[in-house]
């Protein structure tokens, strides 16, 4: 057990080791590993985020389809009430328009119907006229009886 | 297992650990006697500096090159070791670590294993090498924690350290202020006992910080020395000197890592409490 020189020497080599290891070695691993961590832990958070993004896209997107299958429903509804309602006008115009038709003919056979009876009307007249004419010939006054003949004529 | 001048000259058991434990010592400052204060012991300061020059160039030449994506598997490397200081320290000390306190952690561990390892040399081939070298009478202590002066050097830098610190977080006047009122209190009659608790502490921290240390080495050198003497004895001597040596080889590992942890553990504590009021 010497003390000596070699106590003093052998700090001074301690304090430069020191001064290295603070100013040159341990900066550039503590940063290194610093900016890993940090990195590793913005990475996770990223992923976290990213999952729940995804979670919440899924439900909306599940939202949209439903809203989407909703409304089609109502569309294929509507329309066919439309078309039952369509189906059921034109049903309702062809009555009309039939009903129209049918009673423009029977007018029109009426029409003719008297007209035909105008006719027979006129041609009884001349005819029982002429009957008449040709049974009595000269007692009858064709002008004294055409009244009464005109009457007989209308009674028909 | 003896040294080649040893079978030539016959070595005593005595003079054969004397040699070994003799350090290649000379006068500095012009002086030619090898005894005194100014001496420098050549083997100690050599070994120690290339090793911490070697230890702490190899981290910073991964440090310089370190990347903070996927990392090389010597930069994982340098990392462990990193992580594992600074979580010692982390636990100790609760201020600005990275500034000062941490890195010196790092230093004191690396290079007191460094210089701890040079144990695991087999005593035998160093005193060849350097015989063979530096001639019959070269002298060569390999291990420099095995040398007081070392470990003194250390103890006393973190004590100056610890010292700088408390005065430094304290204020010289908080400083003296507990050098006479703690542990006991602040009442007057209590200061000569405050002051000689306090004494008795600065005085023993650095004591048995430095002399752990340089006991343990210097036990393990000294039964490398007695294993490697019972070898020379003949063949059972060999044996059981080479299988005894294994074992307390194997043994040493446990303690040279164990006091470089130590060693490193007591000079955060040291600073740590030097930033701790009273």
């Amino acid at each position: 057990m010497n003390i000596n020189f070699t106590l003093i020497a052998q700090a001074i080599a301690f304090a430069v080791l020191i001064w290295f290891t603070v100013k040159f070695v341990w900066p550039p691993l503590l940063t290194a590993i610093e900016t890993r961590q940090k990195e590793i832990a913005d990475g996770l958070a990223a992923a976290q985020e990213g999952k729940s993004a995804l979670e919440v896209a899924a439900k909306k997107s599940e939202a949209t389809l439903n809203e989407a299958k909703q409304k089609a429903t109502e569309i294929i509804g509507q329309a066919e009430k439309r078309a039952a309602q369509i189906i059921d006008e034109a049903k309702g115009n062809a009555k009309a328009e039939g009903d129209r038709i049918i009673a423009g003919a029977k007018a029109e056979i009426d029409q003719e119907v008297n007209r035909a009876k105008e006719g027979l009307r006129a041609q009884v007249s001349t005819l029982a006229v002429a009957g008449a004419e040709k049974i009595l010939r000269k007692e009858i006054d064709a002008k004294a009886h055409s009244e009464m003949l005109a009457k007989l004529a209308a009674e028909l | 297992m003896t040294t080649e001048h040893a079978q030539n000259v016959e070595l005593t058991p005595s003079e054969y650990i004397a040699h070994h434990l003799s350090f290649n010592a000379q006068g500095v400052n012009g002086n030619t006697a090898s005894e005194g204060f100014w001496v420098l012991h050549y083997d100690t300061l050599l070994t120690s500096v290339v090793l911490g020059l070697l230890v702490m160039g190899l981290i910073w030449w991964v440090a310089r090159g370190a990347t903070a994506g996927v990392p090389t598997k010597r930069q994982a490397f340098v990392e462990l070791v990193f992580g594992f200081v600074d979580d010692q320290v982390k636990n100790i000390f609760h201020g600005d670590r990275h500034s000062f306190i941490a890195p010196t952690a790092l230093t004191v561990f690396i290079w007191v294993l460094a210089m701890n390892s040079m144990d695991f040399l087999p005593v035998d081939w160093v005193a060849a090498i350097v015989s063979f070298f530096g001639g019959e009478h070269a002298k060569w202590r390999i291990v420099p924690t095995s040398d007081i002066n070392t470990t003194f050097a250390l103890a006393l830098a973190v004590w100056f350290l610890m010292i700088f610190f408390s005065i430094k977080a304290k204020g010289l006047g908080g400083w003296i202020h507990e050098l006479f009122c703690a542990p006991f209190g602040s009442n007057p009659l209590v200061w000569p006992a405050n002051f000689l608790f306090n004494l008795i502490e600065y005085v023993s921290k650095p004591l048995s910080h430095s002399l752990r240390l340089f006991g343990n080495m210097y036990a393990g050198e000294i039964i490398f020395l007695l294993l490697g003497m019972w070898a020379a004895t003949g063949l059972s001597g060999t044996v059981f000197g080479a299988i005894l040596g294994a074992g307390w080889s194997i043994f040493h590992i446990l303690i040279v890592a164990l006091q470089a942890f130590i060693f490193m553990m007591l000079t955060v504590v040291y600073l740590a409490m030097a930033h701790e009021s009273h």
